[in-house]
């Protein structure tokens, strides 16, 4: 039996975690079905959404914020970053725009998360 | 001068849920008054993932959470004006802002403060020590970093383990800097627990309780902290001091909702939560003031933001239209036991049974508790919490039988009651 803080939402639920048998992994103390996903995957393959910035010119802002647009494995994470760290991207930016496809071939791309228009 | 039904302080996500549901109730004429270049408050620093999964069923950022509502506002073409700051409000409810291009005079049937909140400044918590350059607030760094693009250090402490600082510390390791420690001077955390797992845990950054800097060390750079564990009473034990190298010093340490302008219109503020005193329609004792969001006392999530801020807009628009909200007396709820306060904390004296929900914040942390409603002399309201905590608001939901008995109440009392196991 295992014990996590869900980290889904602001709720923060405690979850119980039975992975005796790792093909029947069975949550309790979850209020939602994403509770139930983050236990299983926590054992398995903990993930995490990863959210940064981006350098922009000829925008309004200098930057412009991104996120996984799904969780990715954790033991990514910075490598993940490492991406970003050298991009440019030119204004205009939408909300959703892909920034970096296909993030280390986790089939999750990096998305942008504001609007920045040109200047 | 000029005229205007609804003028709306702040267009964060408070200012701008009001006004999207006054003018779904029928009021057209409707402005919005905000002080910085764009719309959506606060949320435009908060880059991180986590709001709207009760609104939106979405993992979205804060600019993500920003945009829906933004796009809602434009959608019905309310007016606003950016980069305008509101000055002043008298309690006949004229308004004084100030633009780039020049001074603006409006007169407001009704008026929604919703300018949210500011972090409580060093000098509110004094630290001794130098006043090298290299302390910032947690919210001042956020906008630094996400905003401008600059990185303001890179050894870091960080003071205080509000959500502001835990999610700033893990913003600093993605920037490469390296987080030496989260302070924390009481033995809980006032953020939420899944920000402790994802912002610390993940990154073995420690956090330690009981704690605070005593010393502020560096001439011109901040170059180490000394910290060190705190008594009961929360008097540093000197003799567990220790240095911490640091370049980099972020004080988290709390918000402070932004009530000059409700001052300045004889607004009743609270003690506590330094919002204003409000009845179960949101509005202050000045009539047709109202109130909703972080200015009214802090909240720990933008959905609720939301929904009290629908319900100020509502309200307003129901003022407006002489929908006679106000000819009531009010039965004020007294707070025990824990209980630090409620909003609101007036309930009028009506039939009404339209559900209603009490906020509440306790005072310390407390373990199998029942929180309860008693009117004069009948529990009407009694839930079993297993724990409960100060950086968790509670919301009591009344029924419409609760509501009427609420109502009509002489003395309304909201405690914790401690169960024996
Ligand atoms: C620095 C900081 C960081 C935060 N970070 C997080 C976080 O990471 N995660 C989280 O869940 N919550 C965070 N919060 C909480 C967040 O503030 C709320 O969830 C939410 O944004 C509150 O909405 P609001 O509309 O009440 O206030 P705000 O979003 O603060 O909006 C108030 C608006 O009013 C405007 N205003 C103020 N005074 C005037 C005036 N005189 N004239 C005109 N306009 C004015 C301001 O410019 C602002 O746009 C943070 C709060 C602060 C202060």
């Amino acid at each position: 039996m295992r014990e996590f803080i869900c980290i889904n939402c602001p709720l923060g639920c405690n979850l119980k975690v039975d992975d005796s048998d790792l093909s029947n992994i069975k949550v309790t103390g979850n209020t939602c079905k994403r509770g139930e996903k983050y236990g299983i995957d926590e054992v398995l393959n903990p993930k995490r959404m990863v959210t940064s910035s981006v350098k922009v010119i000829n925008g309004k802002e200098n930057v412009v914020s991104v996120k996984t647009k799904e969780a990715i494995p954790k033991a990514l994470i910075f490598e993940s970053l490492k991406l970003l760290k050298n991009l440019v991207l030119s204004a205009p930016v939408k909300i959703g725009d892909i920034v970096i496809k296909n993030i280390l071939d986790t089939g999750v791309d990096f998305i942008a998360t504001r609007n920045v228009d040109k200047e | 001068m000029e005229k205007h039904n609804l003028v709306i302080v702040g267009g964060g996500p408070a200012g701008l849920a009001a006004a999207i549901s006054a003018y779904d109730m029928g009021e057209t004429d409707i402005i919005i008054l905000e002080r910085e270049s764009k719309l959506g408050g606060i949320l435009n620093q908060c880059i991180h993932n986590g709001f709207g999964l009760h609104t939106f069923n979405e993992e979205l950022t804060g600019p993500e959470y920003a945009q829906r509502f933004i796009d809602e506002v434009n959608k019905r073409n309310i007016k606003y004006l950016l980069d305008t700051t509101v000055i002043n409000i008298t309690n006949d409810k004229h308004i004084k802002a100030l633009s780039t291009s020049g001074l603006y005079n409006i007169e407001a049937k009704a008026i929604i403060l919703s300018c949210g909140c500011r972090e409580r400044p060093r000098g509110a918590i004094n630290i001794a020590g130098s006043r090298a350059s290299g302390i910032y607030s947690a919210g001042t760094a956020q906008k630094l970093v996400n905003i401008d693009g600059y990185m303001p250090g890179k050894e870091v402490v960080i003071l205080g383990s509000g959500d502001i600082g835990l999610i700033m510390a893990r913003r600093m390791i993605f920037e490469g800097a390296k987080v030496k420690a989260v302070i924390e001077l009481m033995p809980y955390s006032s953020g939420l627990n899944r920000n402790i797992v994802q912002c610390l845990n993940d990154f073995n950054i420690p956090l330690l309780f009981s704690h605070t800097v005593i010393d502020i060390k560096g001439k011109n750079r901040v170059e180490s902290v000394v910290i060190a564990e705190v008594d009961e009473k929360l008097n540093p034990k000197l003799e567990t001091k220790q240095e911490i190298k640091c370049d980099t010093l972020l004080l988290s340490v709390g918000l402070l909702p932004e009530n000059e302008l409700a001052r300045g219109a004889d607004v009743n503020l609270s003690r506590i939560t330094r919002g204003a005193i409000v009845d179960d329609n949101l509005m202050t004792n000045i009539e047709g003031i109202f109130e909703c969001g972080n200015v009214l006392h802090v909240h720990d999530l933008v959905d609720y933001v939301c929904e009290e801020a629908k319900e100020a807009g509502i309200k307003a628009y129901e003022y407006i239209n002489n929908k006679d909200i106000n000819n009531y007396s009010k039965t004020e709820i007294i707070c025990e036991n824990g209980v630090r306060y409620t909003v609101p904390e007036l309930i009028i004296k009506n039939n009404d049974n339209i559900p209603l929900t009490l906020k509440l914040r306790v005072g310390n942390v407390y373990k199998k508790v029942k929180l309860e409603v008693k009117c004069d002399d009948e529990i009407i309201y009694s839930r079993l919490r297993p724990v409960v905590a100060p950086g968790e608001m509670e919301k009591l939901d009344l029924k419409p039988d609760q509501v009427l008995k609420l109502r009509n109440a002489n003395t309304i009392k909201v405690y914790l009651r401690s169960i024996e196991e």
